[in-house]
């Protein structure tokens, strides 16, 4: 079995309320160094066998992210016991 | 003869008995049609309902856009089909690339409800024809993830070729990009709006009636393409 990891981002240009909101609420923890703060979402995926990246290229492409929006990374090679 | 207008129906859509009553309000055939049935039954024109497909489980219209009703709704809006998407019909359109641009979380993070006032800036898309331009309309908007954005050559593009629908006026719900609250695809048959017509269509339950002018606008546009066709 192979894991893929898919984070998933808004592109910068994109504003992130809830980033924002969260940005706003650190300074009640005294927390006053933190200049921006962006959420994204973490997909795992894992296969059966071998994973094919460019497969996995594609489902991010369509599916987990909007290209419009948002950009994805993958991160392939953790493997996963059965 | 009456025309038939289909209603999709997704898992989690709630607005589909509103707009097929409007459909049927409005004077046309409602066709009840279901997300897993490629078949679109013969409609003349589709509408998109509002509610949340699949939950609004990853994005807004995100699943929702590869059932096998929408595979038959995507080749017929490119063939010409008018398709209208309320909300998360808007959120679905976007999502399938037949309209530009994305639908995002409401800037101040909150749902917002209200009965909301509308500009309408185009009158030429197949969903807009019966309204007259710059006519201020009130009709109910409700969303958590109502605000539009687009790169700025896409929302030029949109200005430049009259394809806002139309805009917020005395106030913006949710923080959409230069007040847009409705777009249209480059041919006019695909339109998007995230407030509510189907919930101004009655006195008894809506703020005006100015919602039922999508409607007739449909029936109007189908009436003159059938009459421009040699009998």
């Amino acid at each position: 079995m192979a894991r893929v990891v898919v984070d998933v981002m808004l592109k910068p240009e994109i504003l992130d309320p809830q980033g924002q909101a969260v940005a706003n609420a650190l300074p009640r923890l005294d927390v006053t160094d933190v200049t921006s703060v962006r959420i994204g979402r973490r997909i795992e995926l894992e296969f059966s066998g071998d994973a094919d990246l460019d497969r996995v290229r594609e489902i991010a492409d369509k599916l987990l992210a909007n290209p419009v929006i948002e950009d994805f990374t993958i991160h392939a090679g953790e493997q996963v016991k059965a | 003869m009456t025309m038939r207008i289909g209603v999709v129906t997704f898992p989690g859509s709630l607005d589909d008995g509103d707009a097929a009553r409007a459909v049927r309000l409005a004077g046309a055939e409602a066709v009840r049609l279901w997300h897993a049935d490629p078949d679109l039954h013969g409609v003349d024109a589709v509408v998109l309902p509002g509610g949340f497909s699949y939950g609004d489980y990853l994005r807004c219209g995100a699943i929702a856009r590869f059932s096998p009703a929408m595979g038959s709704i995507i080749d017929a809006a490119n063939g010409g089909l008018p398709v209208l998407g309320i909300c998360n019909g808007f959120q679905i359109l976007c999502e399938a690339h037949l309209l530009p641009g994305a639908l995002t979380r409401n800037q101040h993070l909150h749902f917002r409800n209200r009965d909301q006032w509308l500009k309408v800036e185009s009158t030429s898309t197949a969903w807009t024809g019966t309204f007259t331009d710059g006519q201020e309309i009130l009709i109910p908007v409700k969303n958590g993830e109502g605000c539009y954005v687009a790169d700025q050559r896409t929302l030029d593009e949109l200005e430049a070729e009259g394809r806002v629908v139309a805009r917020y006026i005395r106030g913006n719900p949710n923080g959409s990009q230069r007040d847009i609250a409705a777009i249209t695809n480059a041919r006019g048959n695909v339109v998007g709006i995230m407030p509510h017509p189907e919930h101004a269509v009655e006195a008894l339950t809506g703020p005006s009636l100015d919602g039922l002018g999508l409607f007739a606008s449909v029936l109007a546009h189908l009436a003159g393409k059938s009459a421009a066709v040699p009998a």
